[in-house]
């Protein structure tokens, strides 16, 4: 099918982006890669009466990366460019290696992050990985800002803690710590497609090999994607044996709570995860060096 | 509202609205029917056009979002009229295509994924092909056709 017709503004500057949003409202809707958006509008289910293109910003289109502030994603900043990224292949891998599950390359070519993450589909990758990095966002709006920690920015399915007039404009994620070591698995029906089950795990070892921090975050796991905290709290001390791993996943299981889809019931949801979150944790405890 | 685009390196100006799809202004306004249309969604890879060089889908793109860019399309591909391309014919010689409803799309795709990979492997050139459906080749020729031109 086709769009419904609408009127299209193109800013070249954030701040005229923002006095659009603020001044359409509702019926307004930022456009950036158009790869959740458009396929919506031509199927109907969205019908904005004003988009506000965000690609002519050039100035969003930024990826910096240094030790102390950490990787700073701009808005306009494409899968493609991420994926590419010397820094972030060496200081991020987690990165690279779940944005090569997120759909095609194709698709990546013009799909962004950051509106990937204001999409917030709970199925999607990159929310979990972001749980999983501890990343926090930074939201404007015209005349203000502020930075949300991502596990207080994703509130249900397509729900976020975005207001009408703000736009999710950086995302700030934290260098890891030496001793670090980090693996993305899912399992999906076809390359490409979203996942029954996704887990981002981070873990770092202290000076003895033992476990001193843990992350653990599902996608497909929830009505959003999910921070198993008991499991990774539990993960602190250990050796990171094969034992520990299965406890883990253990705790998962009873963590998350899988909505069910076409593709996979919430029991085989569940028993994705409980063959997932091993493989995860193991994978990343052998890159923790 | 005006908009210039660029195809195949020729410039093209039309009066369009700003809900038209840019596949639909390769087919509907400046009658290149090579670019296909199969789903409209982001999900089946016909309508794979290069966009400044790299793979883009035309459905999930507006017409006005393209002006200042570089679009390439399948008609772009051949070096001259009744001539194909070393692409084009290893997709004759091995047999990679059937109905062509899906050729352009992935000959797009593979034109790209070639000149970032001039030598790949089976895995590469099937991780390649993943987001382009054919629903009559079974992908096999398809690969073979890749791997062949990959050899010239
Ligand atoms: C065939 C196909 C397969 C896919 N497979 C996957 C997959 O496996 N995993 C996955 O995660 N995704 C998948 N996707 C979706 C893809 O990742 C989208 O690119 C992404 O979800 C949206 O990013 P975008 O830049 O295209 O945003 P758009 O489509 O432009 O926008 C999405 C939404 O976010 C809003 N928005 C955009 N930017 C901002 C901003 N800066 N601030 C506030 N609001 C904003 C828009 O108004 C819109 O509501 C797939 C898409 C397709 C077409
Ligand atoms: S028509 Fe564009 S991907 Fe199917
Ligand atoms: S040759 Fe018929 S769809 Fe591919």
């Amino acid at each position: 099918m086709k769009p419904a017709p609408f009127a299209w503004h193109a800013p070249e500057d954030v701040a005229e982006a923002l006095a659009l949003k603020a001044s359409h409202g509702e019926a307004a809707r930022f456009l950036a890669g158009g790869q959740s958006l458009v396929p919506a509008m031509n199927f109907r289910v969205a019908q904005p009466a004003v988009l506000v293109d965000l690609n002519r910003v050039s100035a969003l289109d930024s990826l910096n990366f240094d030790a102390a502030g950490g990787l700073r994603i701009g808005a306009m900043c494409r899968y493609r460019r991420i994926e590419r990224d010397a820094e972030v292949a060496r200081h991020l891998p987690l990165l690279v290696e779940a944005l090569a599950e997120v759909a095609h390359p194709q698709i990546r070519t013009r799909g962004t992050l950051a509106g990937n993450l204001s999409h917030a589909d709970p199925a999607s990758e990159m929310p979990a990985v972001m749980l999983a990095l501890e990343a926090r966002f930074l939201l404007r709006r015209q005349g203000g800002e502020r930075l949300v920690a991502a596990r207080d920015f994703f509130l249900g399915p397509l729900a976020t803690a975005l207001a009408e007039d703000e736009m999710l404009a950086e995302i700030h994620i934290p260098a890891l710590p030496p001793g670090s070591g980090t693996a993305f698995l899912e399992v999906a029906r076809r390359r490409g497609d979203y996942a029954m089950m996704g887990v981002a795990a981070v873990l770092r070892r202290g000076p003895d090999g033992r476990c001193v921090a843990a992350r653990l975050a599902l996608c497909s796991a929830g009505p959003t994607p999910i921070l198993a905290d008991r499991a990774a709290a539990n993960l602190v001390g250990t050796r990171l044996t094969g034992e520990d791993f299965a406890a883990a996943a253990a705790l998962v299981v009873t963590e998350i709570d899988p909505m069910g889809s076409v593709q996979a019931s919430p029991a085989y949801q569940r028993h994705l995860a409980g063959v997932l979150v091993p493989r995860a944790l193991a994978l990343a405890a052998e890159r923790a060096a | 509202m005006k908009v210039t685009i660029r195809v195949n390196g020729v410039e093209h100006t039309r009066e369009v609205e700003p809900r038209l799809l840019l596949s639909d202004f390769l087919r509907h306004e400046i009658g290149l029917t090579g670019t296909h249309v199969g789903c409209e969604h982001g999900v089946c890879g016909a309508c794979t056009i290069l966009w400044d060089g790299a793979p883009a889908r035309s459905c999930l793109a507006f017409a006005v979002q393209a002006e200042g860019h570089e679009i390439r399309t399948v008609e772009g591909l051949a070096p001259a009229p009744g001539k194909l391309n070393p692409l084009q014919q290893a997709f004759q010689d091995a047999h990679g295509l059937q109905c062509g409803y899906c050729t352009p799309g992935i000959l797009m795709t593979m034109t790209a994924f070639l000149e970032d990979n001039p030598k790949p492997d089976e895995a590469q050139v099937r991780e390649a092909l993943s987001g382009n459906l054919c629903r009559c080749t079974g992908y096999q020729h398809i690969v073979d056709a890749v791997l062949l031109a990959s050899q010239a």
